[in-house]
């Protein structure tokens, strides 16, 4: 995969590993290249170094061991004010003694460039984010939006090729987030700048991302594309975390040919698609996601097995329907079903029978 | 003509459903809140007002009042109404005089007139209580009688001092706070050069409070910093090692600098002994103006490290990585990101440490010798000598002098950028 490819790799991580104390590794062994150009987000739950790792590439933390290059430079020992990265930071760290344009200026300033052209940049970098006339604000006269903008605008000024972004939308409400989650995308795309996103919420991270590493316990669990990442989890971490799923644990019946017939506890059997199982009798920990699970028999596959459910509950929820069934001794298995002209409403208490595709079901490690 | 859509009609009074007018229901839902509020409060104002308001306007008042004289010379003064300014004495006056006298003798309240004519003019209290002891003498002419005492009854001078005693009312106390003095017609002039000495002291109380206070924040602020990144369990123990002088008396701080710096002090005996510098050169470090900036800088650096604390624990550390990250050099950083967001805590500090210095008192006194000495003691030595008004004088001139600070802070920093924890 050229993305991956070590050579025209734009920022590379080589077996980096952090600690703070000595004696527990933060980040254990990070191997991660990423391209020009990328959209990388970081994601993964607080305390599973993907802090960490976005504040080594930005200098603030040094690796304890490993090299960390930047197109094709280690910068292990370069200060933080030399590497040139963009940075947005969670509370935006706009300065508040400065205005709008003298926070937009600073980066400037430093760089030694002259009035004129420092004017041209700033009118540039904010009419970019749509904030041309706030200039002369105080960052604490800015709703949080507009500050989000406003720090969006100073990491980008002095047109660095990478920028890096600590869960930046972190602060705003729902509607305005999502909002932002597409400005910066179209950012991204229009400036053709390398972005380094870390979060910890999912949808953010589906939405925005070229490729997604989901970090847990100091390590990547899972690299890979948003669509891959949630259809097709490396293992029970990752379906966990990303994304809703219904959990059923078995063990191997039968595999052969990519399909896995999987026992239940409770004696049913299952399709499934073998992920990190290969053998029979294996316990396995079956995930499938709500949405793909059908109760209309006619849109069932050719010979698919089938569970008996009863349904305890049934939740409106506008454009989606949510309903938790009582599934295989499971008092939890949700599914979705969208809210389309001539969509049954289940009822509690009735009694369906589920199934779905072998390809949705995925049989991971039972973690 | 069409109504002009930028103007508004007055809104209409607006009324409860009841029909109350809404100010008058709101003044009253709120009233019972506000007494409770001022009720609470009503203790410590009365207190402030007793021991703080008041004292103060009594020593305002004090510093441009004294009826030693006034009161105790009914003739004269009355004499003095009845007369411009200028009048030389006459037979009348010094008629009045003599019964003023007699009155004052049998007061015994000479001395009390004369120490009022004595702040106009220098000497004029021996000549009262001279006078006073032969008042039973004095007959007619009175002039003669007078002249006979002393010479210095013709001096226009004497005379044009009880004029301007006459008055409880004068600013004389703050010609001398000043350096001047009433020249003969009652004009003021500064006086002899060698006597000058208030003004001067005004101006090296305010220079060495201005030291003190520079040398504070030199040293406060790098400990500040340190207490304020530091984790919390050291933080705490470096903060008990700052507010440990705080528990400790004045007197056994300002004591121990005395052992420690005196000429066979502690500091000096390493010196001697480790041979910098030699038994006859001892360093004199106490008793003088660097004794007196070096305790003082001490007692009060507490109040210069707390506020500056105070600010920089709420100052995030992603202004300093976001500075980092934008291209700034760590001094740069320090200079244009974190420097001016500490200015609220350093005027605190400043302004607080800088009052308190201006008015410090038993620190200069102990350990300030000839020249350590500041205003404040001065103000002691009058009070001392119950020269209540002069001393009245020289406080009202350092109040206002603090206050003259505060307004330039106020119009430079503003008021509103002070914070002090």
């Amino acid at each position: 995969m050229a993305l991956t490819a070590r050579n025209d790799a734009f920022v590379a991580f080589d077996g980096v590993q952090k600690s703070y104390d000595g004696e527990t590794l933060v980040v254990k062994d990070l191997n991660l290249h990423i391209a020009k150009g990328e959209f990388l987000t970081m994601l993964g739950p607080s305390g599973s170094g993907k802090t960490t790792c976005l504040m080594m590439l930005a200098g603030f933390e040094t690796a304890t061991n490993g090299e960390i290059r930047l197109d094709g430079r280690p910068i292990n020992q370069v200060p933080p004010h030399k590497r040139g990265i963009g940075m947005v930071f969670q509370n935006y760290a706009l300065f508040p003694h400065m205005t709008v344009g003298e926070n937009l200026s600073f980066p400037l300033e430093v760089r030694g460039m002259g009035k004129e052209e420092r004017q041209t940049r700033i009118a540039r970098a904010l009419d970019m984010v749509q904030m041309g006339a706030f200039a002369a604000r105080r960052p604490a006269q800015l709703s949080g939006g507009q500050q989000q903008r406003v720090a969006l605008a100073r990491a980008l000024v002095f047109d660095p090729e990478l920028v890096l972004m600590d869960e930046p939308l972190g602060a705003l409400d729902k509607q305005l987030r999502e909002h932002m989650q597409f400005e910066i995308k179209h950012l991204h795309e229009s400036l053709g700048i390398t972005v380094v996103y870390v979060t910890h919420d999912q949808g953010e991270a589906l939405t925005m991302s070229d490729r997604i590493a989901v970090f847990n316990d100091g390590r990547i669990q899972q690299l890979a594309p948003p669509s891959d990442l949630y259809e097709r989890p490396d293992n029970s971490f990752v379906a966990g975390f990303i994304g809703e799923n219904n959990r059923l644990t078995g063990t191997v019946e039968d595999i052969a040919g990519g399909r896995a017939l999987v026992r239940l506890a409770t004696g049913e059997l299952i399709d499934a698609t073998p992920v990190n199982v290969s053998r029979k009798g294996q316990p396995t920990l079956v995930s499938i996601r709500p949405e793909r699970v059908e109760y209309k028999p006619e849109a069932l596959p050719e010979g698919a097995h089938t569970l008996d459910a009863e349904v305890l509950e049934f939740i409106y929820m506008g454009d989606i329907f949510r309903t938790r069934l009582r599934v295989a001794g499971s008092e939890d298995f949700v599914i979705k079903s969208r809210n389309t002209a001539g969509q049954r409403m289940l009822r509690p208490g009735e009694k369906i029978r589920i199934g779905w595709a072998p390809q949705d079901a995925r049989a991971l490690d039972p973690a | 003509m069409p109504a002009d859509p930028f103007v508004t009609a007055p809104p209409a009074l607006l009324t409860t459903s009841d029909g109350r007018p809404l100010k008058a229901a709101l003044a009253q839902a709120q009233g019972r809140a506000r007494r409770r509020a001022f009720l609470l409060v009503a203790p410590l104002l009365a207190f402030v007002i007793f021991t703080f308001v008041l004292p103060i306007a009594q020593m305002l008042q004090r510093s441009v009042y004294h009826d030693g004289f006034s009161a105790n010379a009914p003739a004269v003064r009355a004499w003095f109404a009845a007369t411009v300014p200028g009048t030389p004495p006459d037979e009348t006056a010094f008629a009045a005089l003599a019964q003023d006298f007699r009155q004052m003798k049998a007061d015994k309240t000479a001395g009390l007139a004369g120490t009022r004519v004595n702040y106009t003019l220098p000497e004029s209290r021996s000549l009262f209580t001279a006078t006073a002891r032969k008042a039973d003498d004095l007959a007619p002419p009175y002039r003669d009688a007078f002249l006979a005492i002393s010479a210095k009854w013709a001096s226009p001078a004497v005379w044009q001092a009880m004029r301007s005693a006459a008055s409880p009312y004068t600013s004389d106390f703050y010609l001398i706070a000043t350096d001047f003095e009433r020249a003969d017609d009652g004009t003021p002039r500064r006086v002899q050069e060698n006597q000058r000495i208030y003004v001067y002291l005004f101006v090296k109380t305010f220079v060495l409070s201005g030291v003190i206070t520079l040398l504070c924040l030199l040293l406060a602020f790098p400990v500040a910093h340190l207490l304020a990144t530091l984790p919390m369990a050291r933080a705490n123990l470096l903060m008990i090692l700052v507010l440990l002088p705080f528990w400790t008396s004045l007197l056994v701080r300002t004591s121990s600098w005395i052992v420690m710096l005196q000429g066979q002090g502690v500091v000096n005996d390493l010196l001697v002994a480790t041979g910098v510098v030699d038994d006859q050169n001892r360093l004199e470090m106490m008793y003088n103006q660097l004794g007196t900036i070096i305790v003082m800088t001490h007692i009060l650096l507490p109040f210069m490290i707390l506020p500056l604390y105070s600010v920089m624990k709420v100052i995030p550390p992603s202004y300093a990585r976001a500075a980092r990250s934008l291209g700034a050099t760590s001094w740069t950083t320090f200079r244009r990101i974190y420097l001016p967001q500490t200015l609220p805590g350093i005027g605190a500090g400043a302004i607080l440490v800088f009052i308190l210095a201006v008015g410090y008192y038993i620190t200069p006194a102990l350990v300030g010798g000839a020249d350590g000495q500041l205003i404040s003691n001065l103000i002691d030595f009058h009070m001392d000598k119950s020269n209540w008004s002069l001393a009245a004088a020289l406080s009202a001139m350092l109040l206002a002098g603090v206050l003259v600070i505060y307004w330039l802070y106020d119009r430079l920093v503003g008021i509103d950028n002070l914070k002090f924890g």
